[in-house]
């Protein structure tokens, strides 16, 4: 049964946009979580009290007077963590046609996709034999 | 779906008369807000009281036990709690952007919900693209949390923010990279789809399919608790040393939508899994009437999805947190690498290994999943007794 080819049935079967009509319910959802913060945090701002003081308004640091910019600067290894995310995610996105294809494609498929990951691999190897990988 | 809309506007439904193409969104964005009023958000709920007990009863406390039966309505009463406090936005954050995260943050996790499945016809839309959806639409929230650090315009928040997103973003490569051995097997990304090519008996799941997908298994589940910020991987908001991470300066039910989002996406995770890797809703035809087959695949769906949502509570009870260089090897190193082998694996298996051959693994992986579950029930046991045994009797035997 497992072996068998899913058949990925769309549930509006005529009329224009059949597919489209699907994304209602998703816009739908995407409203109805903004609704739900939306009145949660109106609620919360009409029940919950509300008086200020300097004190109340400053930056939290465990009690201690705040020093310094907030905004300072950051390791540059979350940036080289960026990159590498950038590249494999890309990546990820090219793997979905082909895997979805696959069966069609057969044995030229897999030897295609697997020059692809070899090269990408290679990118991998050479970042961890630089050092990149390793976080101080 | 299509079905439901069916018997609803044919003679005597409760919609007779409509036509399909107005009945079938009506139908859709009712269920949906079912869904989300009645499900999402109680859902959360109470796996935050559920969540403490738990914990209270692994580490030997009792846990949140007064309101209500067994504290069940704890999370009710925090809820309220949570209404009636004041809501501050620091003097110094960025106001818009401080308003704006908690949005994005719980959007993002309702907006998967749209794609899961809960039985054979119940699902708001069943989309083509249903698992590279839910993909991406969680990387919303990675958006909202950097957002929250940012605008915070405190150095703890910011900490947590820049460390969030550099996680997150990390594992979504293993958790993407495990989805590809499904999707070699099935040749297709809607959620139903993925379901309909399992069966209702664990051989027949892409669990004990082949070595590969049941790597891949871990690879995901361990990917995905690092993606929702949980326990061993909460470095983001990692309470001894970042205060609250990239959610410290709010305060109220904007902090609590933070946690709404981290207690529900649970939930979300359990259902990935369980459509991916553990047959969804699939159960056997033991019956002709829908209605009860329907309550059936709810039940197996949810009760599938619910076990990982405990495994997250259990880990969370057991494991220590890891530090970020620990968190960043496991991915990069071990986990995009094997997730690789998974996916090139499953296709060569799809090539080269005859059907009779794959039908045996199948089983043979079946069995011995069954003997590792006997074994740790065996184990549990020996525990449980062990209270009341003399210590020349604790020998653990693994055989007998």
């Amino acid at each position: 049964m497992s072996r068998e080819r899913a058949t990925n049935e769309l549930w509006v079967p005529t009329g224009v946009g059949a597919v489209l009509d699907q994304y209602i319910g998703v816009l739908f959802t995407f409203v109805i979580g903004a609704v739900v913060v939306g009145v949660m945090v109106s609620a919360s701002a009409l029940l919950g009290g509300r008086r200020r003081t300097s004190v109340k308004d400053e930056v939290f640091e465990c009690g201690n007077p705040s020093s310094g910019p907030a905004r300072g600067r950051f390791s540059v290894q979350f940036y080289l963590v960026a990159i590498l995310f950038i590249v494999f995610d890309v990546e990820v996105v090219f793997l979905y046609p082909w895997a979805i294809v696959f069966r069609e494609l057969g044995v030229p498929g897999l030897v295609a996709m697997g020059m692809f990951l070899t090269i990408l691999t290679i990118g991998l190897l050479y970042e961890w034999k630089r050092g990149t990988l390793v976080w101080e | 779906m299509k079905d439901l809309v069916l018997s609803l506007i044919a003679e005597g439904g409760a919609l007779a008369g409509v036509p399909f193409s107005l009945a079938a969104p009506l139908v859709m964005v009712a269920f949906g807000a079912l869904v989300v009023f009645g499900f999402v958000l109680p859902i959360a709920g109470i796996t935050s009281w559920l969540e403490r007990r738990v914990w209270a009863r692994i580490q030997s406390r009792i846990g949140p036990n007064r309101v209500g039966p067994q504290g069940f309505l704890q999370w009710l009463a925090d809820g309220l709690k949570n209404l009636l406090k004041e809501d501050i936005i620091p003097s110094a954050a960025d106001k818009w952007l401080f308003s704006l995260a908690p949005y994005l943050v719980v959007v993002g996790f309702i907006a998967t919900f749209a794609a899961v499945p809960f039985t054979s016809s119940l699902i708001i839309a069943d989309l083509n693209i249903g698992i590279l959806y839910i993909t991406a639409v969680t990387g919303i929230v990675v958006v909202g949390v950097l957002m929250a650090g940012w605008s915070s315009n405190n150095k703890w928040s910011l900490l947590g923010g820049i460390r969030s997103a550099a996680q997150i973003v990390s594992y979504e490569i293993p958790a993407g990279l495990s989805v590809f051995p499904i999707v070699l097997l099935t040749g297709t990304l809607s959620m139903q789809g993925i379901i309909r090519a399992q069966g209702w008996a664990p051989w027949d799941w892409f669990f004990f399919y082949n070595p590969f997908t049941f790597a891949a298994f871990f690879v995901f589940f361990v990917a995905a608790l690092a993606e929702g910020n949980r326990t061993p991987f909460d470095i983001p908001e990692a309470e001894s040393e970042l205060v609250a991470g990239f959610c410290t300066e709010y305060s109220g039910m904007r902090y609590l939508l933070f946690f709404l989002e981290e207690w529900g996406n649970l939930y979300v995770i359990g259902a990935i899994v369980t459509t991916l890797f553990l047959g969804g809703w699939q159960v056997p035809a033991f019956t002709d009437n829908p209605m009860l087959l329907a309550v059936a695949q709810f039940g197996t769906f949810f009760l599938k999805a619910y076990f990982f949502v405990f495994v997250a509570m259990w880990v969370r009870a057991t494991l220590p947190r890891v530090r970020v260089d620990q968190l960043m090897t496991v991915c990069w190193k071990y986990m995009v690498p094997i997730a690789i082998v998974n996916m090139l694996g499953t296709a060569a298996w799809m090539l080269f290994v005859p059907e009779t051959l794959g039908r045996l693994v199948q089983f043979g992986m079946t069995g011995l999943g069954a003997v590792v579950v006997v074994v740790f029930f065996r184990r549990v046991r020996f525990h449980l007794r062990r209270a009341n045994l003399k210590p020349s009797d604790y020998y653990y035997s693994p055989i007998i």
